[in-house]
């Protein structure tokens, strides 16, 4: 009896012990983003005291709307806003009819191409990158979105393979039953497998809505005007310009970093399904 | 009839191109291409507004014996990844692991671990400058609480490689969802079976959990490697490869070459070589995981 009391104490110390572990990386991973919002809310002096104040005297709500006066910074908010919902509508229509192609039809070469197009993910962006910008170039399309939705619209290697092993894990007897009542394979697609595609469909949604509104190079790249850029490289050249001003940096960083902070809190459950159908079966 | 079920087979083969054509023609006009472009690019000098003039191997000879930036960006990056890649997988284990348990509130740590992960962009990186500044920055005020001096961390030479694999652990979450999901697909049936045979929790972890997690550890292994020989956003934006070229990444160093010095044709060269490199690590790995990753099916 006394034997089994000490098994069951040293159980509760381990457990007590992991406790403290992951709330202790929990704060890790959530105290950068409230000294973030802190910061953001300082006087210039009040950000150079040391050690540091969390709470401001009194918060400076004027630092957002000072950011708006520096740079065009609803114009960035209005190109990110553009490219990302032009990207996510190209990735979700041609990612999903691709999916569909090589989960659901049989046709010569099928598997093959899509060992090909698994291996795609795997190719360094930079040995593809200098020709696809000649492409665009000669295009006239640079200083455009057209480099940053066009291709969207062709498919995107990590969603088609999400959403094909969705497709593989649907009872096939539903299409054959459709097929056999004369349904035509576009019409099984789009009556039948999209609407019980739909968790996998949001975390395409929301992963290509983090994908493009993070993106850097891409625009880095393509965009030459002011006018022109999307929030990453607007807040990239705000912190060239405006680099030790960090109340304000971390404003603009706050009002970058808002949609994917909601989407997250609101969709979280989408994310971690979509990387668990993804890491695994692979 | 035979012919008939020819001809469905062929309208259903058709249909399947049809399909999958978005995805066929993005290969060909913006990855399959633009590969073999890029190899003829590699052995040419082309400073895009001229016309490509073909040098052989030249690119290739100032790359390894004239260009001691290239050896010092391949230098950095390979630090990086050997240093990053190990931490990552260990961290991203370890929480998992610890998570594993009947946690309460698994669901908020998971979201907590996970946000530094969605979050990766222009705007952390900008908030990892704040964090890492060496007088007033955050880390330093808790390294000071433990009485130690920080260091100077982005802007010392010997350090600032450092600094952001420490960025890069705080995404450690990513990976940690990844093998949540491996863990909850060990079949219990395994534990069962030790129990029984009176196996210790220490030796169901290394005889049961690790084996059957081998393969997870083997996906984020190659994907974390591919990821970490390409890093570049971090390094663009919070040092531009400084101090001293300490965190000059060799895509960083490359995309300076492309679009800085518009050195399209060497900076070909390098991705090619990039390319390479990446297929053989990743052989490697594959040759090497026979001897340590467990699937089902050897047995």
């Amino acid at each position: 009896m006394r034997h089994k009391d000490s098994r069951f104490a040293k159980i509760r110390t381990l457990k007590i012990i992991t406790y403290i572990i992951v709330t202790l990386g929990a704060f890790i991973s959530i105290i950068p983003f409230l000294w973030m919002l802190s910061t953001s809310l300082k006087t210039p002096s009040e950000v150079l005291l040391f050690p540091p104040k969390w709470i401001p005297s009194r918060p400076m709500f004027s630092n957002y709307r000072e950011i708006f006066n520096f740079l065009p910074f609803f114009t960035f908010i209005k190109n990110s806003v553009i490219v990302t919902f032009a990207s996510m509508v190209g990735q979700i229509i041609s990612s999903s009819l691709v999916a569909f192609g090589f989960g659901r039809m049989r046709f010569p070469g099928r598997d093959a191409l899509f060992m090909v197009m698994l291996s795609t993910l795997m190719l360094p962006y930079a040995v593809t990158m200098i020709p696809v910008y000649v492409i665009f170039r000669s295009l006239g399309w640079l200083n455009t979105f057209k480099p940053l939705i066009v291709p969207a619209f062709l498919g995107n290697p990590f969603f088609i393979f999400l959403l094909r092993q969705f497709i593989m894990s649907i009872p096939i007897e539903l299409d054959e039953a459709a097929k056999i009542d004369g349904c035509s394979s576009f019409r099984i697609f789009y009556q039948i497998i999209i609407p019980l595609c739909k968790p996998a469909l949001t975390a395409v949604v929301v992963f290509s809505f983090v994908g493009s509104w993070n993106d850097f190079l891409a625009p880095l790249i393509y965009l030459s005007d002011i006018e022109k850029y999307t929030i990453s490289v607007g807040l990239r050249m705000f912190q060239g310009q405006y680099g030790t001003y960090f109340h304000l940096l971390m404003a603009a960083s706050t009002v970058a970093l808002l949609p994917v902070l909601i989407l997250f809190f609101f969709a979280q459950r989408y994310f971690i399904e979509g990387i668990t159908l993804t890491g695994l079966k692979g | 009839m035979e012919k008939l079920r020819s001809k469905v087979a062929k309208k259903e083969a058709i249909e399947g191109f049809l399909f999958i054509s978005p995805w066929l023609i993005g290969f060909c006009a913006f990855v399959a291409g633009p590969m073999i472009a890029s190899l003829y690019l590699s052995f040419t000098k082309w400073e895009l507004l001229d016309r490509p003039v073909w040098v052989g191997f030249q690119n290739f000879i100032t790359m390894f014996f004239e260009d001691p930036l290239f050896w010092k960006s391949l230098y950095n990056t390979i630090y990086y990844t050997f240093l990053g890649v190990p931490l990552g997988i260990i961290a991203a284990l370890s929480l998992a692991l610890l998570l594993n348990q009947d946690i309460k509130g698994l669901s908020l740590y998971r979201t907590l671990y996970y946000l530094p992960a969605v979050t990766s962009g222009v705007a952390t990186a900008i908030l990892w400058v704040w964090i890492f500044n060496p007088n007033i920055g955050l880390l330093n005020y808790f390294l000071s609480l433990l009485h130690i001096q920080g260091p100077r961390w982005l802007g010392d030479p010997g350090w600032a490689k450092f600094s952001l694999v420490i960025m890069s652990l705080w995404g450690a979450g990513g990976g940690m969802i990844i093998y949540l999901a491996g863990l909850k697909n060990i079949p219990i049936h395994l534990y069962e079976a030790a129990k029984i045979d009176g196996a210790s929790s220490w030796q169901i972890f290394w005889n049961i959990t690790i084996p059957q997690l081998t393969p997870t550890i083997f996906f984020n292994l190659i994907m974390g490697l591919i990821g970490a020989f390409q890093t570049f956003m971090n390094a663009y934006v919070m040092t531009q490869g400084g101090p001293v070229n300490s965190t000059l990444f060799y895509v960083l160093y490359l995309y300076n070459n492309a679009f800085q010095y518009y050195h399209m044709g060497y900076a070909s060269s390098m991705a090619w070589f990039l390319f390479i490199i990446v297929i053989l690590v990743t052989l490697l790995q594959f040759r090497l995981a026979r001897r340590w990753v467990y699937y089902e099916t050897q047995r």
